[in-house]
């Protein structure tokens, strides 16, 4: 078992599902003969052909729309968005059909593909590289929305999604791509969509957290040691794991949730109303929220002001430990 | 020569069946008794269809809905020339299309009175209509693209209106179709307006299929009430994109006769004496002169046929009306299995219905 980064177990698991499957497909723009922008897709185009691996015109929209057409005729595309910055284009095609060709036709058709995404700050990138922007996906009925925060759940999780019978998108940390190396075994295994991961046990506070954020949660906690923190890798923002939140929850009374999207309707909201409808009475404090700021995200000489960071996640897990 | 000319395109205009059902003996596609009066019947059925959908609207027995009067030749023409496993994507007034490919008019029918469930009844390669402008082109490039990389015998055919060549989805849709030179037929349905907005302000372009030229395959423009030249056109593209020769747009120039839908009012942004001019080029009344003049055609079989298809129509509405869906569909399609969280909505509408009920 080789010790991998991300970006090398996303391409592990394109590379085994393609060969696993003759469905599936990858697409987008820059995949083939360049790897892609980050190079997720490279040695593809070698080995399956243009056939399965097409660099694809300059067009978001167009690429989902295509590759809607090919799902519902049998096929399995993986498509990438090169940036989160440009996936506002493709909204319309997911909203309007890929989410609910399943309901329209009442199970008759079904749209099963994965959109492939980088997304998040910290890596002193342009404008429009470096947002988080799940919060306008997980807002998709029909659609699921995943974000990994390992090298190992990358390449299970992805394989899920392709897998998954229904319409992924997949949000890739960029500030974790090449961030660091785990174990990642060759060869067929998943993790589970709609399934979170407890990453700590601990008796005072749950943390609650996804992505790029996973990692500064845990800085933090190294530096609370005096508190006992439950830490949860929910991994799939949508469906939401609502019973390890609320198993956490019930078991310390207090929670802190930490997101990089925009706080206003992120989905640290939608946790604190569903602590609220079914642990309200295990509560020892308010629930706290650590997230991006109502603000587009500023270009890398104020972007540390505006990502949750360690000392920020330390902060609020104390204040909550001490309410 | 420091300039010159390096491109020279043009685009064909195809008219077999003229207003006053005279034929051009050259282009006359060779079709047999059977399939004129497959024809025929069809272009009755979905005028009848089409305005007993009306009727039923201003009754308020149906939702809101797009009248394809006096469209029908350029939906039934093409739609003749498509094969069954030929793949149909429609936008939202192609009823006639859906009609000649086997949809039942009772899942018509129930879809414009108000469920989802009419999609179930769809065969095979039907897709489900499309109510956002344009979106559906690029499905039907996809479904093209699988074909062509499956090496199967499929075109995809797409329809769309005026409108949507001014939306980005068509261009993104042409632009891959060309690329790739998949098999997919674009067939706009130039009804002369969106909405309000007049063909000439949708765009300067002459033609709408010498849009096609930019993306590198043939445009071209059909008299949209001339059932001949539509199916010759659709049958040459189909043809085509299923041997190899990758993707045509054909402009069928039509009239929408009607509203745009039962809330709209065409007097507000045209001349009712545009309507009448459109009104004698009317694809059913030149079709059928045609008909006659090959002795197929008379006064007694227009009655039996419309006595005929009245009937068909009759029944599909009493089943439409009589059908209820379950509530419980509206959760159990969003994903292949229902989840937690869905599942605790849809308990949630339940114990709500049941507490009325009690009360």
């Amino acid at each position: 078992m080789a010790k991998i980064n991300m970006v090398q177990a996303i391409n592990l698991a394109l590379h085994e599902e393609m060969k696993r499957d003759p469905a599936v497909l990858v697409m987008g723009e820059d995949v083939g003969v360049d790897g892609g922008v980050f190079r997720v897709t490279e040695g593809l185009l070698d080995k399956f052909g243009s056939d399965r691996v097409i660099d694809t015109p300059l067009a978001e929209s167009g690429i989902v729309g295509t590759a809607i057409g090919m799902a519902v005729s049998g096929l399995k595309p993986v498509a990438e968005i090169q940036f989160e910055g440009f996936t506002y284009m493709i909204i319309d095609q997911l909203a309007a059909h890929a989410s609910r060709i399943r309901y329209r036709s009442r199970g008759l058709y079904h749209c099963p593909m994965v959109i492939r995404a980088p997304y998040g700050g910290g890596v002193r990138a342009l404008e429009h590289h470096s947002e988080a922007v799940a919060t306008f996906f997980i807002h998709i009925p029909g659609l699921k929305v995943v974000i990994p925060s390992s090298p190992y759940d990358a390449k299970g999780l992805l394989l899920s999604s392709i897998r998954d019978p229904d319409p992924v998108i997949f949000f890739e940390p960029k500030k974790l791509y090449r961030a660091f190396r785990e174990e990642v075994p060759d060869g067929d295994y998943t993790v589970p969509l709609g399934v979170g991961k407890r990453l700590t046990q601990g008796e005072d506070v749950t943390v609650i957290s996804w992505g790029a954020m996973v990692n500064v949660c845990q800085e933090a906690i190294e530096k609370v040691k005096e508190i006992s923190v439950e830490l949860i890798d929910l991994r799939t923002l949508s469906p939401l794991d609502e019973k390890i939140i609320m198993d956490s929850v019930k078991k310390t009374g207090r929670c802190v949730v930490v997101h990089e999207e925009p706080r206003t309707l992120g989905l640290g909201a939608e946790i604190i109303a569903r602590i609220n409808e079914k642990a309200f009475l295990y509560l020892e404090a308010p629930v706290k929220r650590v997230t991006g700021y109502d603000v587009p995200v500023p270009l890398p000489k104020l972007e540390d002001y505006y990502l949750p960071g360690v000392e920020k996640v330390a902060d609020a897990i104390k204040e909550t430990a001490g309410f | 020569m420091p300039r010159q000319k390096i491109m020279d395109m043009s685009v064909d205009w195809l008219q077999i069946l003229d207003p006053e059902g005279n034929v051009d003996k050259s282009l006359e596609p060779a079709l047999d008794t059977e399939m004129l009066e497959k024809f025929y019947r069809t272009m009755v059925l979905t005028r009848l269809y089409d305005e007993k959908a009306v009727k039923l609207q201003r009754q308020g027995r149906m939702l809101t809905y797009g009248s394809c009067l006096g469209q029908e030749a350029s939906q039934i023409g093409s739609a003749f020339a498509m094969k069954p496993q030929d793949w149909f994507f429609p936008a939202f007034r192609e009823h006639g299309v859906q009609i000649a490919r086997g949809i039942p008019m009772k899942n018509l029918y129930i879809y414009w009175m108000g469920s989802e469930d009419a999609n179930m009844g769809l065969p095979d390669k039907n897709f489900m209509v499309a109510i956002p402008v344009s979106t559906q082109i690029l499905h039907a490039v996809g479904a093209a693209w699988a074909a062509k990389s499956r090496r199967q015998d499929i075109a995809s055919v797409v329809y769309f209106g005026d409108g949507a060549t001014s939306e980005g989805d068509f261009h993104e849709g042409m632009n891959f179709a060309g690329v790739f030179k998949t098999p997919t037929v674009f067939i706009c349905q130039n009804n002369q307006y969106a909405i309000s907005l007049p063909r000439e302000k949708q765009t300067a372009s002459k033609t709408l299929a010498q849009k096609a030229l930019a993306y590198g395959f043939e445009g071209i423009q059909v008299d949209g009430n001339d059932v001949l030249a539509v199916y010759s056109a659709t049958k040459a593209a189909v043809e085509k994109a299923k041997s190899g020769g990758g993707p045509t747009m054909i402009e069928c120039l039509t009239y929408r006769l009607a509203a745009h839908t039962t809330s709209d009012d065409p007097t507000k942004y045209r001349k009712k004496d545009e309507e009448e001019e459109w009104r004698k080029k009317d694809p059913i009344k030149r079709f059928r002169i045609y008909l006659e003049k090959k002795g197929i055609w008379s006064q007694d079989y227009e009655e039996k046929l419309q006595k005929e298809v009245t009937a068909q129509i009759e029944k599909a509405v009493e089943e439409a009306e009589a059908y209820k869906p379950e509530i419980s569909n509206m959760f159990n399609y969003v994903y292949a299995q229902i989840t937690p969280g869905l599942k605790e909505q849809m308990d949630e509408l339940s114990g709500i219905i049941v507490k009325k009920k009690g009360n």
